[in-house]
């Protein structure tokens, strides 16, 4: 029937116009980066956007950014993962742990000599295994997203401090691992900084492979209907727990890898690492656009998001702006965005 | 006989796109129990809370003790000694009864303290007055729906309320417990209290009342004392309307049958259901609200898994816990409240209708892009959709244009039976009408329809057999050329009398 042209079939679609605001609205993230990484450049005389420092900044901002991603899956469903600084740790200090150099005076495991796949391998798991338990305990034991991962939160960093015993960070790493947070890829041998930092370039790819899964397949659309209304999603026979079990997993998964990046880049797995991370993903994602309020969210977003993040952070330090400062700085973020996207919804409602 | 204790005169109120009040009277007099009657929408509960304070009106007047005043929230009904007992009871479970009793004007100590010591001996002085056995210390949510139910009228008591308005109090509590809660009506009424009773069930309206009001669509069509009234003059006084729309059910090749539904059994809405529905047929599925309508499709459907009972599709059964394995049985369901289960307001108009089609719209995982935007594109055209594009938030849409996304939604799945569960509730009238044409078209395609309506004459008009619902139950069937509205509201409301006779 739906095929046959009907008497109304001339009903037109009204063309839409060129919405200025809208525009403006969407894309006003990337103003506000461009604004910053200018207004810096001159505050810092030059400083800022000296190639040595933006490197600096863009590899910091892998770690934010390949988490955020994750989270940006988490947020559009309604969720929030509290748990991924604390895994980011624990798959830190597991990986590090395999991939000491054997017969170094501080290793975990004495006269075991495994592969750097295998190192990688575990901290992924790590990850993966405590993202698959958040999505348990949220699917199927209904906690509240934020509860269950406030808990993972303080197991996954307990953890890691038992995993390290004396609190000792295990240094001392091979090099194929330490390459993944130090090296370059597609460089000139002859040219000084030439080539892609590592994490530069495994972020780039977590983003690509994310936007394509959230935008071109139906694992994607799962994830807007659920955030858009989760009891009509399950009317319309979305599996909503196997969804939520596997978003959780990629979260905690992305926050394993990150990790791994981390302690490759200081060449130490410590387990305080990562602490509070999951404040600047969060704030990452929330001023990228995605909603609070579910049904949201695009990954370059997240992305320009993070790199806001860490062109603030960074130009703070160059400023000499204390520590401390810079925490409230960024809250005052957060904040900013978070009223932004109550502005818009509330518009469109 | 006294003077009139409460005086509406020519009430009006309009709800976006309906007019829920037009010029409506009701007078009370005090220690009398006056009955409401009337079917779904006919506008008693509005009425009522506007008297409680709870709408404000259009149009018109309230006089009490035949003085004019102006409500405008539930406190200036309270002030003017009026309480409502609402159908669902509004208390926090946590608390004490005394405390509910006393929500937000606390008893206080001399030292300005909340003396929870205070308010429990003053709920045991009215409970002890009005013979009610609860303690007044027990949590609320330890008690039942009918000791809930007394603390809301010990609650009215207690603000000294002259007029109380109880909205089909009797819907969830056991026979016993309805004696019970007549005889504190009474009381009242000895003691001059003014009761609103609304129900739908005859024997309470005889058994308790001294007048009557009966509404229809809104309007007020009589009022009586309850000793002039009998059953039959009730009901078609209820639903003396002409039937004055269209529907345009098309004739429809009626063919084997396709759904079977044996015992479907869950809960108390729920009770030993069985039905069959056969190609290119419509059932419609009559009944009042809180009849279990809605609940067994949903039931059927697996949004609340079965406790017993069979599914056959086709002649081989079916499992379905959850929805999605009635989807892949061929079922659809078009649920009754658009806003809070059907739509997915932020997602675009495309997301939402190719939603439940996702599987049949993906290879491997990755999204046929062009087939969606084809395949919606006819959907657009085919049921006449407004909308600026494709990629509008749906929520931006009108209700009626909502409801043909998620028609479309269902329809993309291509099911060989399809549930529409109000299928035209708040629409505009094109809308509605338009829907009809797609519900005939549809079953003239071979695909077997279930619709539960509210409106007699869409059900009248659509169904090629209805199936009457009452308390959970199957009450009865009725064919085509046999259905009238009286027939069917009297099956609604017969297992009422049924369990009193």
């Amino acid at each position: 029937m739906t095929k046959e042209p009907t008497a109304t079939s001339a009903i037109p679609v009204v063309k839409k116009k060129f919405d200025l605001a809208n525009f403006a609205r969407t894309y006003m993230i990337i103003g506000v980066l461009i604004l910053f990484v200018v207004a810096l450049a001159i505050m810092t005389e030059g400083n800022s956007i000296d190639p040595v420092n933006l490197v600096n900044v863009i590899r910091q901002v892998s770690a934010i950014g390949i988490i955020g991603v994750g989270m940006t899956f988490v947020i559009i469903t309604l969720g929030i993962d509290l748990s991924v600084g604390s895994i980011l740790g624990l798959s830190a200090v597991v990986a590090a742990s395999l991939a000491q150099n054997p017969g170094g005076s501080l290793v975990k495991f004495e006269g075991i000599d495994v592969p750097v796949i295998v190192a990688v391998l575990a901290g992924l798991g790590v990850g993966a295994l405590a993202g698959f338990t958040n999505g348990i305990l949220i699917a199927k034991f209904r906690l509240a997203p934020f509860i269950a991962t406030l808990g993972m939160m303080s197991i996954a960093r307990g953890l890691a401090y038992i995993y390290t015993g004396d609190g000792r960070p295990f240094s001392d790493l091979k090099d194929d691992y330490n390459f993944m947070g130090q090296g370059y890829l597609f460089s000139d041998p002859n040219v000084r900084l030439s080539g892609i930092p590592v994490p530069v370039v495994l972020f780039i790819a977590v983003a690509l492979i994310a936007t394509f899964i959230l935008s071109y397949t139906k694992f994607g659309r799962y994830t807007y209907a659920i955030g858009g209304n989760e009891v009509a999603a399950r009317v319309s026979g979305i599996r909503i727990p196997r969804v939520t079990i596997i978003i959780y997993t990629l979260s905690g998964l992305l926050a394993g890898l990150a990790g791994i990046l981390w302690s490759a880049r200081i060449g130490s797995g410590n387990s305080t690492l990562g602490q509070g991370i999951e404040l600047d993903a969060i704030t990452a994602v929330i001023v990228g656009g995605t909603s609070f309020k579910g049904g949201i969210g695009k990954i370059w977003g997240t992305v320009v998001g993070a790199l806001l993040i860490g062109t603030i952070n960074n130009g703070l330090d160059l400023l000499n702006v204390s520590p401390f400062l810079q925490i409230v700085v960024k809250g005052c973020i957060i904040i900013v965005a978070i009223i932004i996207d109550e502005r818009k919804n509330s518009k469109k409602a | 006989m006294g003077e009139y204790i409460v005086e509406m005169k020519g009430i009006t109120k309009r709800f976006p796109g309906v007019l829920a009040l037009n010029n409506v009277q009701l007078n009370l007099r005090p220690g009398l129990v006056h009955s409401l009657m009337g079917e779904n929408g006919a506008g008693k509960s509005t009425l009522m809370k506007i008297l409680a304070g709870v709408y404000t009106l259009d149009e018109g007047q309230i006089l009490i003790n035949g003085q004019p005043v102006k409500m405008s929230n539930p406190l200036d009904g309270l002030a003017n000694g009026i309480s409502m007992i609402h159908q669902e009871l509004m208390f926090i479970p946590e608390l004490s009864a005394a405390e509910n009793i006393y929500l937000g004007r606390e008893l206080r100590t001399k030292a300005g303290l909340v003396s929870k010591k205070l308010m429990i001996a003053e709920t045991q002085k009215v409970f002890d007055r009005w013979k009610i056995s609860i303690d007044p210390a027990a949590q609320m949510k330890t008690l039942s729906v009918a000791q809930a139910q007394m603390v809301e009228i010990a609650k009215a008591i207690a603000f000294k309320s002259k007029i109380i308005i109880m909205d089909e109090p009797t819907s969830a509590i056991t026979e016993r417990e309805v004696a019970r809660l007549h005889e504190m009506i009474r009381d009242l009424r000895s003691a001059g209290t003014a009761i609103i009773y609304i129900t739908h069930k005859m024997d309470e309206v005889f058994a308790i009342s001294d007048e009557v009001t009966v509404f229809r669509d809104g309007t007020w069509v009589a009022t009586d004392k309850a000793s002039n009234m009998t059953r039959d003059k009730l009901i078609s006084l209820m639903v003396g309307r002409e039937l004055n729309q269209l529907f345009p059910k098309a004739d429809a090749k009626i063919g084997d049958v396709i759904l079977e539904v044996e015992g479907l059994t869950r809960g108390r809405l729920v009770k030993n259901v069985s039905f069959n529905v056969r190609r290119g047929e419509i059932l419609g599925i009559a009944g009042l609200m809180g009849s279990g309508r809605s609940e067994v499709l949903e039931t059927l459907f697996g949004i609340y898994p079965a406790e017993s009972g069979t599914v056959k599709v086709n002649g081989k059964v079916v499992k379905i816990r959850e929805p999605h394995q009635a989807i892949e049985a061929g079922i659809g369901l078009l649920t009754e409240d658009r806003k809070k289960t059907g739509i997915m307001g932020v997602l675009s108009v495309r997301d939402n209708m190719s939603m439940a089609a996702i599987d049949r719209f993906s290879f491997m995982g990755v999204l046929r892009r062009p087939m969606i935007d084809r395949e919606c594109e006819e959907q657009r055209v085919a049921l006449a959709l407004k909308t600026p594009s494709l990629n509008q938030q749906i929520q931006n849409l009108s209700g009626g244009n909502q409801q043909k996304v998620l028609l479309s939604r269902w329809l993309l799945t291509d099911p060989d039976i399809l549930i529409i569960d109000e299928p035209t509730r708040g629409i505009d009238v094109g809308a509605k009408s338009e829907i009809h044409r797609l519900m005939g078209e549809l079953a003239k395609q071979g695909k077997a329809i279930i619709m539960v309506s509210s409106e007699m004459p869409e059900i009248l008009g659509m169904s090629d057999r209805v199936m009457v619902m009452c308390e959970g139950q199957m009450v009865g069937e009725v064919d085509r050329k046999d259905a009238t509205q009286e027939k069917i509201m009297e099956l609604a409301t017969r297992f009422a009398d049924e369990a009193v006779a």
